[in-house]
């Protein structure tokens, strides 16, 4: 059934060629390459879920009277948008479960994607020829924040009311043209009724095309571009090492798909999260407290809650405070991300095409400058909860406040420092792994107090003693190859067969241009080396 | 590899068990922590059936192939620039027509960017005022008008101007000071002890909803400002650069708090041009 219609699209519109090279294409499969594919899934989970709210949601801020399941709502004045989404959340058969999977995967969906570009970026996965996926991936995870602030500004209760307040307020901040933005942007003063739908089709329709039109470009550019590894076991520069998409690496992957949708939507069922019905509806004159966002606009909660009160004000007109931590600060944290892989190549000069991933200790600037930059983050993140924090620890939140403005300018900084000297250490021991380094290393690096060595580019591959390419047919005629090494009983075999033993000789040594070949005209087995 | 084969039907079989449940259960009314528990072991149990397989039955070697270094396409590349040269030169020739397509899709777009005008309302004077006016009484969100003796001592009460209970931008903090505090501003703009200041904090726009009567102190739980009502309600920490402006107030015949003007600036968050 499947072969006639397979055949039957075959005959129309040919592919025959692309399905056989993608059927054996090789994906590298170490486990940190699967956090993009977390957030793949995680989308999934989100368009689908996302369309059965779109089912009950209702955009509108027109004022209705509660009168659904929700006792403690009865009778409340409040917009259609909030009164749909609890009477989703109540009076609709797996509605609650729906809404929950939906918010969990959101956060899910940027968790793995921020955990992913950590990975790309201390495994200098960034660098030629990925600089255009790099680009469009930091894009990918701009929409993500975009579309997940977008989402949770929807249902119009008091804590996402408070948000776009705030937001609001930010683009009031901009210098200029602050004014025009926020009236555009909102229809008019806020809280302006144009602002929920215009989220609404921005949520469902813009963002969402936008996404999925870059996902396809940046899966595309993997495919093309095919993935990187690291220097382990047979990988080059010049190969490709792990199983075929069909059938392994698909059973692993859509293994991986009904894993996270598991986890999204068991926690749609048993975690609440975002429980609009305790917030209440939006009133223009209340605030919940305590008031937090979701996890990931932590970062800019925080910069907005300990920022000095410093505005400029000159010739009479005035930026205003908002806009440091509100704008400058994301704007810097992106305009950074989009430049790197190009201040990067710029500052080390290494311009050429790297497929082999570097380790941490290979690159001591950038690890140090990753670790100053995620330490920056994660004290705003903890900054965004200082009320939370000064409750807990029974302090005041002004103690807490000051205890942030001081550790978020220097603690980076200290702990940037030392990781520069722990990856240099590391850089020039012997050591496989960082608990075998002796204190002193880091303390002194080079042992005898000479200068750290300058980051270089990737070491290349460990030459693997007694390696052979042997070249064999295969029992219907056709040739293979494979790559041995003697003395650590590594064999990889090509992922395909070829017509004749020198177009297989050329293929191997294109993979390995410095390995021997050995021709062989008895087929091989292939787990029993010579 | 019997072992595995067990395994792997088990999860397939605790994953069918659990979606015939989760028919069940949303048939009897649906429940959200069992359709939650459900779903787990139904996508779950295929997700460690597909794992298990794959790693138990499926063939697990590592197979390798030729990485193609893109630089090698260059040689496509004199091709390529040479047709598109030849496809140009037309074009080219005919220099003036060129330039006039793209000055036409010029002016296209900016013509096109115009509707985004559409989009908002002109900012014009908008933040610059409010809804108060001289004489108008404070109510509360419900409408009801408010005396001085309505308020406790030392205690804050919402209020909008008569007539405008939903403008934001309105919203007004009574606050009655305990007897010993002097009232801030100028001394006709209170009542017996009672001032007004807009409630909308001047950092970010949230609404200064918590009072510490100890102190006197108004704070935003957004951001932490903190404004203390005796100072004119200036900031005292946090964020916020200027104090919340205060509302002038009296008292009418019928004894009703009401407005003597507008606010004498601005309220709310700080923009390019808000006057001093």
């Amino acid at each position: 059934m499947i072969r006639r219609l397979a055949r039957w699209i075959d005959d129309r519109i040919g592919g025959s060629a692309f399905a056989e090279s993608a059927l054996s294409k090789i994906f590298p499969d170490h486990w940190s390459f699967m956090l993009g594919e977390i957030a793949l899934y995680a989308f999934v989970v989100l368009v689908i879920t996302g369309i059965f709210l779109t089912f009950f949601f209702d955009p509108s801020v027109a004022e209705t009277t509660y009168n659904g399941s929700y006792a403690p709502l009865q009778g409340t004045t409040m917009s259609e948008a909030y009164r749909s989404v609890v009477e989703l959340s109540f009076d609709v058969r797996a509605g609650l479960v729906m809404r929950q999977a939906h918010h969990w995967a959101a956060i899910v969906f940027i968790a793995a994607i921020v955990v992913h570009l950590l990975r790309v970026f201390f495994t200098g996965a960034f660098r030629r020829p990925r600089e255009l996926n790099w680009i469009v991936g930091v894009t990918l995870l701009v929409l993500a924040f975009f579309n997940g602030f977008t989402g949770y500004s929807l249902p119009d209760d008091l804590l996402s009311g408070t948000g776009l307040r705030i937001a609001y307020s930010i683009a009031l901040s901009v210098p200029v043209v602050g004014t025009w933005i926020a009236f555009l942007i909102f229809g008019g003063e806020f809280p302006a009724e144009a602002i929920i739908p215009r989220l609404f089709v921005t949520h469902i329709l813009l963002v969402p095309a936008a996404i999925v039109a870059l996902l396809t470009v940046h899966l595309a550019l993997i495919w093309r571009q095919k993935h990187t590894d690291f220097a382990v076991r047979g990988r080059r520069e010049s190969n490709v090492v792990g199983p075929k998409l069909w059938p392994t690496y698909a059973a692993f992957s859509t293994g991986l798909f009904f894993a996270v949708s598991a986890v999204t939507l068991a926690m749609g069922g048993l975690v609440q999260v975002n429980p609009v019905w305790v917030y209440g509806p939006f009133r223009v004159s209340e605030v919940p407290s305590p008031a937090q966002p979701d996890w990931w606009l932590g970062w800019l909660e925080g910069a907005l809650r300990i920022f000095p009160p410093w505005e400029i004000r000159a010739f009479s007109y005035e930026i205003p405070n908002p806009f440091f931590p509100g704008v400058v600060v994301p704007t810097v944290t992106f305009g950074a991300l989009y430049l790197w892989p190009f201040l990067e190549a710029r500052f080390t000069g290494d311009r050429g095409p790297h497929h082999l991933l570097e380790r941490a200790r290979d690159h001591p600037v950038r690890t140090a400058f990753g670790i100053t930059a995620l330490t920056f983050f994660v004290l705003l993140q903890l900054a965004a909860s200082n009320d939370l924090i000064a409750h807990r620890f029974s302090a005041s939140v002004a103690t807490i406040s000051w205890a942030f403005r001081i550790l978020v300018p220097v603690l980076p900084l200290i702990l940037g420092y030392a990781t520069y000297r722990l990856m240099t250490a590391l850089k020039a021991s012997t050591v496989e792994r960082f608990a075998e380094l002796p204190l002193r290393a880091v303390v002194k690096p080079g042992g005898d107090g000479e200068a750290p060595p300058e980051a270089e580019p990737a070491a290349p591959a460990p030459s693997e003693v007694g390696a052979m390419i042997f070249i064999f047919p295969d029992p219907d005629g056709r040739w293979r190859w494979s790559y041995r090494v003697t003395d650590n009983g590594l064999e990889l075999r090509s992922h395909k067969s070829f017509v004749s033993p020198d177009v297989a000789e050329h293929a191997a040594v294109q993979a390995y241009p410095d390995t021997p070949v050995v021709q062989s005209t008895e087929p091989v087995a292939p787990t029993s080396p010579p | 590899m019997n072992g595995a084969r067990g395994r792997i039907l088990a999860a397939i079989g605790a994953s069918m068990l659990a979606s015939v449940g989760l028919t069940i259960v949303y048939a009897l009314g649906g429940d959200p922590q069992i359709e939650g528990v459900l779903l787990g072991v139904s996508l779950g149990g295929i997700a460690i059936g597909l794992v298990l397989f794959g790693h138990h039955l499926l063939p697990g070697d590592q197979f390798v192939e030729p990485r193609d270094v893109i630089p090698h396409a260059t040689a496509e590349r004199p091709g390529v620039e040479a047709a598109f040269e030849a496809g140009a030169e037309p074009i080219e020739r005919r220099r003036a027509i060129a330039i006039a397509f793209v000055a036409s899709l010029g002016l296209l777009g900016i013509a096109a960017l115009f509707p985004i005008r559409s989009l908002g309302t002109r900012p014009g004077r908008t933040l610059f005022r409010t809804q108060w006016r001289r004489g108008r009484r404070a109510v509360t969100d419900s409408g009801r008008p408010i005396q001085v003796s309505d308020l406790d001592l030392n205690s804050v009460v919402t209020v909008f101007p008569e007539g405008h209970e939903n403008a934001a931008d309105s919203q007004t903090l009574l606050i009655r000071l305990p007897d010993d505090v002097p009232p801030p501003g100028p001394s006709n703009w209170s009542v017996s002890g009672v001032v007004a200041f807009s409630k909308i904090c001047t950092h970010a726009g949230c609404p200064v909803g918590l009072y510490q009567a100890e102190t006197q102190e108004l704070f935003c739980p957004c951001h932490q400002s903190t404004f203390s009502v005796p100072e004119g309600a200036k900031p005292t920490f946090g964020p916020a650069t200027r104090p919340l402006p205060q509302l002038p107030i009296g008292v009418d015949e019928a004894g009703f708090i009401v407005s003597l003007s507008d606010y004498t600036e601005p309220v709310g968050p700080g923009f390019w041009n808000r006057p001093e």
